[in-house]
């Protein structure tokens, strides 16, 4: 079989080059004027210039990962929030039109609990199904995958994501495990067999169900497009477009779970990297189309089971890392800058994951040493982060603006810096938020 | 033989360390001697996790190892396994949070260590971490909790446990998720513990096992 993803393209800076221009020029977003337009401009540069190490941004630019704070910001609660895009609007308006950050984060995972409640979703409790209205919506953890499913799941994915994965995850689509298979029906006798499949009443139903679901989906979208064009209007790029996660946290996360994917390491070590393989294509391939969609040229990538403390140097290398390198190599070649959000500490892996090529990613740290991470993952790659989440939570706005002065003197000199937080903003202090943003804002300027 | 068994634990050679077990039961080996191989194979687990050789991976291999092998020979025990020599720890996640991998591997390491645990599972509310502490009588007890909302209930719980007057009977661990010193001092608890055995050493220490 060819080997794919392991090079550069030829191509890539170029491709890059023209999404860049894309992003940079906003097209279809309804700017309020000029100055707002100026001002969009200004921050996709700032951006771009960190990214790409070429040359030192006017300043760094500032960008917290909103989470779920902008609803408590507004007095919303997650119930609210999921079901009437209305209060949802509001909430990310008021959010990023006050404390005014760099770029706008899309409410992109504060999805919509009708789509939910009509496919009976099991992976996660939302509120109103599981949690109570003010509690954000939380994984629930299971095998959904067994361990002797390996080979089905390797010898065609789609198969058995629709056969056996979502009728374990949704409720309502169990009949999906009557849905045959595609690469047989190509010649005449093939074609009752799959119409057949489609004619029983409890699969009708399913695809009712489904179509329910995608009209639901599709008023939210409509929502978030105008909350989106409403905020971007305004001169804030959004700061992604699109989502990816590596092979191993797709099987890891949500298909074996985290005490499945652990002992996988040691009892079924082929299966597992071949798994993870498999997926690079679809994985490459989701975050290319959100990104044609979106017009953006960071997909946006939470990196879960690689942490520190999760698996050692060495299952690192053999089972995270390279379809990981994959994947990255993969997306770059088609000009896009995967933007790998390190949930947790990375210390001992900023060796490793500093294989990357020059100026193409964003490495974005939570717990990592920062200065660490400079000197190493630095050289080639932009870096964001760090500001702690348990600073903001419980801190005071001097002991933030004290971390961000020091976070920007490490991380930010010379370019190559996105001031950020550790992770979704959830439960911060508005007062602190706004201290990291105003005055990040003002000591990022490079002199 | 009971060497063997212990490496091949310590090794993480899980199909040889079931094997092994089996036929040491077979030869008449007496299932407590095989169990505290199992201990000292556990051990051995912790210090290497400890020193960052071993990571949560091995941890979970060693705890399914073990459980396999406790199953097996389980049946054949009729002396009276002497429990929770170490100690009492009562462990739970707080309130608003349903997560439990992390709270899972805790009970699983201070159970290797010889503590008596009791689990009262996720989302607890502090009343509930109130009426277990006042029915099991722990000397030790652990919150977890992974998302930020945790900061506030185990705060709640702190105080909780404070109003009910047994905050000087007990003390108090948290960990988990984004669990850091300053939250310590927001939760009013008596320490937190950056990974499981962190946790486990605070047990031993305040149980006067250290």
């Amino acid at each position: 079989m060819k080997e794919r993803f392991l090079e550069l393209s030829a191509e890539a800076d170029k491709k890059q080059e023209e999404r860049f221009e894309v992003w940079l020029k906003g097209e279809g977003i309804p700017f309020a004027d000029e100055r707002a337009q100026a001002a969009y401009k200004e921050r996709v540069t700032l951006l771009k210039d960190a990214i790409q190490l070429k040359h030192r941004p006017a300043r760094i630019p500032v960008c917290p990962s909103a989470g779920f704070f902008p609803m408590q910001y507004a007095g919303i609660t997650m119930y609210e929030a999921m079901y009437d895009y209305e209060a949802l609007g509001k909430a990310w308006l008021a959010y990023h039109l006050d404390l005014e950050p760099d770029a706008y984060n899309g409410p992109t995972t504060i999805v919509p609990g009708r789509v939910l409640d009509i496919l009976d979703l099991k992976l996660y409790q939302w509120p109103g199904h599981g949690v109570s209205h003010d509690r954000e919506y939380q994984f629930v953890e299971e095998e959904y995958m067994k361990a002797e499913e390996y080979q089905d799941l390797i010898d065609d994915p789609t198969a058995y994501f629709l056969n056996v994965y979502f009728p374990r995850i949704f409720g309502a689509l169990k009949p999906l495990a009557g849905f045959p298979l595609l690469p047989p029906v190509n010649e005449i006798p093939m074609v009752p067999p799959l119409a057949m499949a489609f004619g029983n009443e409890d699969m009708k139903k399913a695809l009712e169900c489904l179509g329910r679901a995608g009209e639901e989906a599709l008023r939210w979208r409509g929502a978030l497009r105008e909350i989106g064009g409403r905020i971007m209007g305004k001169g804030f790029p959004a700061f992604s477009g699109g989502f990816t996660k590596a092979p191993f946290d797709v099987l890891g996360d949500s298909l074996r779970g985290t005490k499945g994917i652990m002992l996988d390491m040691f009892r079924h070590p082929d299966e597992l990297k071949e798994a993870c393989e498999r997926l690079i294509p679809s994985m490459v391939k989701c975050a290319v189309a959100a990104c044609r969609v979106t017009g953006h040229i960071m997909p946006f990538m939470p990196l879960h089971k690689g942490a520190d403390g999760f698996m050692s140097q060495d299952q690192f290398r053999t089972f995270y890392w390279p379809s990981l390198r994959k994947l990255i190599i993969g997306l770059v070649n088609e000009g896009l800058v995967p933007q790998l959000f390190a949930e947790g500490a990375y210390n001992d892996r900023l060796e490793v994951i500093s294989d990357v090529p020059r100026g193409k990613v964003v490495w974005w740290f939570d717990r990592t040493d920062m200065k660490r991470a400079k000197d190493t993952v630095g050289r080639v790659a932009c870096l964001a982060g760090n500001v702690p989440l348990d600073l903001l939570c419980a801190g005071t706005p001097e002991e933030v603006r004290a971390y961000c002065r020091e976070l920007m003197d490490v991380a930010g000199r010379d370019g190559g810096f996105i001031l950020s937080s550790g992770a979704g903003l959830q439960g911060s202090k508005p007062e602190n938020v706004k201290a990291m943003i105003e005055f990040s804002k003002r000591y990022g300027a490079y002199g | 033989m009971t060497e063997t068994l212990v490496q091949a634990l310590v090794e993480m050679k899980e199909t040889d360390a079931l094997l092994i077990a089996k036929q040491l039961l077979e030869q008449g080996v007496a299932p407590l001697e095989i169990l505290g191989s199992c201990s000292k194979a556990m051990e051995i687990v912790g210090q290497r996790f400890e020193k960052g050789v071993y990571f949560l991976p091995h941890l979970m291999m060693a705890g399914e190892m073990l459980k396999q092998i406790s199953d097996t020979i389980k049946p054949f025990i009729h002396e009276q396994a002497v429990h929770g020599r170490g100690g009492r720890v009562l462990i739970g996640t707080v309130e608003g949070d349903i997560h439990d991998i992390g709270k899972n591997i805790v009970i699983f390491l201070l159970e290797a260590n010889g503590f008596e645990v009791r689990d009262i599972g996720i989302n607890q509310k502090p009343e509930k971490f109130v009426q277990a502490i006042e029915s099991f009588h722990p000397q030790v007890v652990g919150m977890s909790g992974l998302l930020t909302l945790a900061f506030d209930s185990m705060k709640k719980t702190v105080q909780a446990i404070e109003e009910a007057g047994l905050r000087e009977k007990v003390r108090i661990v948290i960990g988990g998720g984004v669990v850091t010193e300053k939250i310590r001092e927001y939760s009013g608890a008596d320490a937190y513990a950056p990974d499981a055995m962190a946790g486990v050493r605070w047990v031993k220490e305040w149980t006067g096992r250290a």
